[in-house]
């Protein structure tokens, strides 16, 4: 299976500097990237002039309407290169445009009957701009969006930004999504060429700077983004969180940016790691072991527009169990 | 064939992924898969009896939901379930909603 790198972020953010600086990287020499542009000129295409054939430049405009079909054909294209001997990688990065919800890209490599054979999901990486993202957050809901579907968030722009408020940038990237490893400078190199312990980001620790728990946090009341998290000392019926959760994101999955949990199953010795994005849920991994803590349930979600009282109240309800918390 | 979307072979659902190294699934043998598809098909019973909705296995492939007028449909992707049983109940089914939620305390 060859693994496909998600590298999203806002306009502006840094994406393309980035990805300037990856393609000069050995540990890139074997992949193949595609670049979607928006705008008028082909801007990017002229600033990475110095790649190599294996570079597929996508001249639709905006990845949100035309992906479905764009990335499959270009993925398509590859392959079918591939498999003839014309072309040789090993993974493959797509760079999407910075208006760009990450979702479609990643429910295209999951149903595609054919790319689902050749290509897995190997990340979304986030750029967000040390600058500017504060001010985005709280008015643009696609940067809230693409923060929270990252697996790691790459900070750029820092030696233009004021030292003194990273730290509150940090704290904000954080609450949107919780899990995901924030990388500056030459880690966020490593981020994308897979240098980086792939292992699944812990969960996050609940307590507050300030010592006191809460178990939600609003993170931008325009928009009504919560993340919310619930803690489950029962064991969980696999079957049961199957038709609970398959119903929750077929009837709301659109406002439900992120999620992420760690399930103790009943009957399973090992727990079992879910995530997933909008209506998309990654296959289920097997952990070999339970992460240092507590070994209880544990689901946190990124919200917009739904009331997680009414979650928690839902998943005990279809779970039949009555030990469920917000963690509070 | 999905009828929805014309895909073949399309139901790699993640509450029952193709089995392999490192992902949960009870989809690993025949007895496997069979005791999880009956117990799957109860669990989403117990949801849908709310709209007078039942869904069955049929012929161990595909998926059969009917309405309590007897109209039924036959689907292959458990990822079509609630939209199928959403079109047979001419009614949304809300997990949030108090009334489902009261529902499966009930229950």
């Amino acid at each position: 299976m060859i693994s496909v790198t998600l590298l999203t972020g806002f306009l502006g953010s840094g994406k393309t500097t980035l990805l300037q600086r990856l393609l000069t990287d050995p540990g890139m020499a074997r992949a193949a990237v595609l670049i979607n542009e928006f705008g008028e000129v082909g801007l990017d295409h002229h600033l990475l002039d110095r790649i190599d054939d294996n570079v597929v430049l996508m001249k639709s405009g905006c990845i949100c309407c035309t992906v479905r079909g764009e990335v499959a054909d270009a993925l398509m294209n590859l392959q079918s290169l591939r498999t003839r001997g014309e072309i040789d990688f090993d993974r493959v990065v797509i760079e999407t445009t910075g208006l760009a919800d990450p979702y479609p890209v990643l429910q295209t490599l999951r149903a595609h009957p054919v790319l689902r054979s050749h290509f897995e999901n190997g990340g979304v990486l986030t750029t967000v701009d040390a600058v500017n993202a504060a001010r985005q957050v709280e008015h643009r809901a696609e940067a809230v969006r693409q923060i929270a579907a990252a697996d790691r968030i790459i900070l750029t722009k820092t030696d233009l930004a004021q030292e003194a408020e990273i730290p509150a940038l940090r704290a904000t990237l954080s609450r949107i999504n919780p899990s995901a490893r924030v990388v500056t400078g030459s880690d966020a190199t490593d981020a994308i060429v897979g240098r980086l312990d792939p292992s699944l980001p812990p969960l996050p620790d609940e307590t507050e700077p300030d010592g006191h728990h809460r178990h939600h946090h609003n993170l931008n009341e325009d928009l009504g983004v919560v993340t919310f998290s619930m803690t489950i000392e029962e064991r969980v019926d696999w079957t049961d969180f199957g038709i609970w959760l398959t119903l929750l994101l077929h009837r709301h999955g659109d406002r439900i940016f992120r999620f992420k949990g760690i399930l103790a199953i009943e009957g399973e010795d090992r727990p079992v790691a879910v995530h997933g994005v909008q209506h998309l849920v990654h296959a289920p991994v097997h952990m070999e072991h339970w992460p240092d803590g507590p070994r209880v349930s544990r689901l946190v979600f990124i919200l917009e527009g739904l009331d997680p009282e009414q979650i928690r109240r839902s998943f005990s309800a279809f779970m039949g169990l009555k030990q469920v918390k917000a963690v509070a | 064939m999905c009828s929805l979307c014309g895909i073949l072979g399309c139901d790699d659902h993640w509450t029952h992924s193709v089995d392999r190294p490192g992902v949960f699934t009870r989809n690993t043998d025949r007895h496997s898969r069979r005791s999880e598809g009956a117990r799957r098909v109860a669990a989403a019973n117990r949801v849908l009896s709310f709209r007078r909705v039942t869904l069955a296995e049929w012929q161990g492939t595909s998926y059969v939901v009917s309405n309590a007028t007897g109209a039924s449909t036959v689907f292959e992707s458990f990822s079509h379930l609630w939209p199928e049983a959403e079109t047979l109940a001419g009614r949304e089914i809300d997990p949030l909603d108090d009334a489902l939620i009261d529902w499966m305390e009930a229950r």
